[in-house]
């Protein structure tokens, strides 16, 4: 036995239930690591560009 | 309001948000971690459903944060328009999103798990339908605060959606109650406490505080976005009015 099932070939079947199974959990690892992705790239561009607004402002003469 | 107002102060409050949210994204990674090990390995299958019941564990904490996230955006709606603090409206526009996201995962695992125990992708009955109109108030949320030039004005017309459609989160919660429904009625939140045995409650609450710390690292992020965004949008006006003069 490893964890709940018989054999490794059995949890990748999930009780022939796989694709949905497989389906839920892969779906929600990609939405939740797209919205992380886009969250984290937005915040870099925003600070990004605020830094160059400072720099600039700072070598005004 | 004392308390609140030293909140909405944004320096004080980026100084706090930094601080929380590397241990928010670790609580979500060591939760979600430990979770899935029990939800897809060692947890056991379930009597009736089998193997199936597995995409309980990312279903039913999807639907709990969808109706958490909505929660979430009616709360920070309510007070950016009766104290006007700022930072509830960028807590509005941040929470949408992420709210949106769960909202979408609970149709589409509902969906995965409802072809192969109720024979059908799809029903149009009272908790289904009304999971799909909450999804409908996201996106009405989200389109109705970009759609304006001046940001405030966005923010308000949204902010008044948000709390006209609160009326739709009791109705879901209460869906399987009131109507005739393929749903299951609640099993955790309800009279007489849980009617699910540990071995499935375990990795459910342990996915279900994942989701809710993703939530606050996510919703960390999104906010020091908007706040810079915010600083951007003054210092380039700054910028065009002294340019103009």
């Amino acid at each position: 036995m490893i964890g709940a099932f018989a054999s490794w070939a059995e949890f990748a079947a999930m009780g022939s239930y796989g694709a949905f199974v497989w389906g839920s959990f892969g779906i929600a690892a990609t939405v939740l690591a797209g919205v992380w992705l886009q969250s984290a790239r937005a915040l870099k561009q925003a600070e990004a560009a605020l830094a160059e607004l400072d720099d600039r402002a700072r070598n005004r003469p | 309001m004392k308390r609140l107002d030293w909140f909405a102060n944004p320096t004080r409050f980026l100084k706090l948000a930094r601080a929380v949210q590397p241990w928010a994204g670790w609580v979500a990674l060591a939760a979600g971690v430990s979770g899935l090990y029990f939800a897809l390995f060692a947890s056991p299958a379930d009597y009736q459903q089998g193997e199936s019941v597995r995409i309980m564990y990312v279903h039913v904490p999807s639907a709990w944060m969808a109706l958490f996230c909505y929660t979430a955006l009616a709360a920070a709606s309510a007070v950016a328009l009766i104290w006007k603090h700022p930072l509830a409206d960028l807590a509005g526009k941040a929470t949408a999103p992420i709210g949106a996201a769960f909202t979408f995962l609970a149709l589409v695992t509902g969906s995965l798990w409802g072809k192969p125990m109720w024979g059908t992708w799809w029903v149009w009955d009272a908790r289904l339908t009304s999971v799909l109109v909450l999804l409908f108030l996201y996106f009405g949320y989200i389109a109705l605060n970009g759609a304006f030039d001046d940001p405030t004005r966005g923010a308000r017309a949204s902010a008044v959606l948000a709390l006209v459609g609160f009326i739709n989160v009791p109705i879901i919660k209460f869906s399987v109650d009131w109507w005739n429904t393929l749903h299951q009625p609640a099993s955790i939140i309800r009279a007489g406490g849980p009617a699910v045995h540990s071995s499935m409650l375990v990795p459910l609450l342990l996915m279900a505080l994942a989701f809710k710390a993703y939530y606050v690292w996510i919703l960390i992020i999104r906010l020091r976005a908007e706040i810079a965004a915010g600083k951007l949008r003054a210092a380039r006006l700054k910028d065009a009015a002294r340019s103009g003069a």
